[in-house]
């Protein structure tokens, strides 16, 4: 129980998805304007980093593992994770239609999100078990989340902040970035 | 042949894929800590991008419309897979530093994006040079940011064990911030910044 714990506040906080391991930058610098639209794509992602993890451990134990193929595991990760996307995205079409409208245009950009295969390949590495990856998916999913939201709060205020003119836009959000950062690494001790 | 130098031109500082493009920067941030990193990353950025540009070129009149996509990145999957055994048999200690960002050069958006915008549009030999440009614009880009880093970070440069120099003051009380993640970010924001004041990228 405690190394679920340790793999959770670990993904979530001190080695967090965005500000520590640089995965899913683009929608940290780029969709995070309005509260809603943060928690829309950190759902999102989350959904999708927890059922692909599913997806790949069983394939990797399944399939990759008895047939002595585990060096295909790239190939097979980005085509499921890719189907994947395209499946629950019909799905919530299907049965959720508020759903579908709040997250509908997240839901593409997700395949090509490093934070989704990311987590799978960060599954096969520590080779962690069926329960350990779901806790590792969802650990990442919301400090992922997490940022995402803090982030949409402070891009508010940097709107009408004063920026110098060579800093508006990416290079402040970078700063913004590297504070998270510093913040985030302040947690290492916890585990 | 002008027209092979103009692509491959393009790519280095017009539309350099890092500062200007904005593109691919979940890579250059995480393993820009040491200029070996750099080194390694943008050989394995230049090899999948040449094949990857190279092949879709050479399909480019067979695929559908409608399944490109996919097969751009089984295409970009399969090159990313022989790097990754390539740099496990031959080069162990860099695989093992570049950890799980080499097999993610697979969704780096520069590869799929000149897949799409360029190879799928133009003959073999554009699509060449358009890939050595754009690995050359990553590779310099990566440079200045990994040495930045490191020297800054550690106080000395190394090159593959070879020591180059040690700074006098830092050398014994390096600034660690700048090898940690807030150090990628730090340096970034003010490269951008730099290249924006000197009038080499756009102001938004």
């Amino acid at each position: 129980m405690s190394n679920l714990i340790a793999i959770f506040l670990s993904l979530a906080i001190i080695n967090n998805f965005i500000v520590s391991k640089f995965l899913g930058l683009c929608p940290f610098f780029g969709v995070s304007k309005k509260l809603g639209n943060a928690v829309s794509m950190g759902v999102a992602v989350t959904l999708v980093m927890l059922i692909a993890s599913l997806a790949t451990w069983i394939i990797n134990h399944y399939i990759l593992i008895p047939f002595g193929v585990e060096y295909m595991n790239i190939i097979m990760y980005i085509l499921v994770i890719a189907s994947l996307v395209q499946m629950i995205e019909l799905f919530i079409k299907r049965t959720n239609l508020t759903l579908y409208n709040a997250l509908g245009i997240y839901l593409p950009l997700i395949t090509t999100n490093c934070a989704v295969l990311g987590i799978t390949l960060i599954n096969a590495q520590e080779s962690y078990s069926l329960i350990e990856s779901m806790v590792a998916a969802l650990g990442g999913g919301i400090g992922f989340t997490l940022v995402l939201i803090i982030m949409s709060g402070i891009r508010e205020k940097l709107e009408i902040a004063d920026t110098p003119r060579s800093m508006k836009g990416l290079p402040v959000a970078m700063l913004v970035g590297m504070l998270l950062g510093l913040t985030f690494f302040g947690f290492g001790g916890i585990v | 042949m002008g027209k092979f130098w103009k692509e491959f031109a393009k790519g280095i500082v017009i539309s350099n894929p890092l500062f200007v493009l904005a593109l691919g920067f979940c890579p250059a941030l995480a393993v820009s800590t040491s200029v070996d990193n750099a080194i390694g990353m943008s050989a394995g950025v230049l090899f999948v991008l040449l094949g990857s540009n190279l092949l879709v070129s050479a399909i480019r009149k067979a695929v559908p419309n409608i399944v490109r996509i996919p097969v751009f990145i089984v295409i970009i999957a399969t090159f990313v897979t022989v790097v990754n055994l390539v740099f496990h048999a031959y080069v162990p200690a860099l695989y093992e530093s570049l950890g799980i960002y080499l097999p993610l050069i697979v969704v780096n958006c520069i590869i799929l994006g000149r897949a799409e915008a360029f190879a799928s549009k133009n003959p073999i030999t554009s699509s060449i040079a358009d890939a050595l440009g754009v690995s050359i614009g990553f590779f310099l880009a990566l440079l200045i940011i990994s040495f930045l880093r490191e020297t800054l970070g550690t106080g000395s440069l190394s090159v593959f064990g070879a020591k180059l120099f040690t700074l006098p003051v830092l050398g014994k009380d390096p600034m660690i911030l700048f090898i940690l993640p807030p150090g990628a970010f730090l340096i970034m924001a003010l490269l951008l910044a730099l290249f924006r004041k000197i009038g080499v990228m756009k102001c938004e």
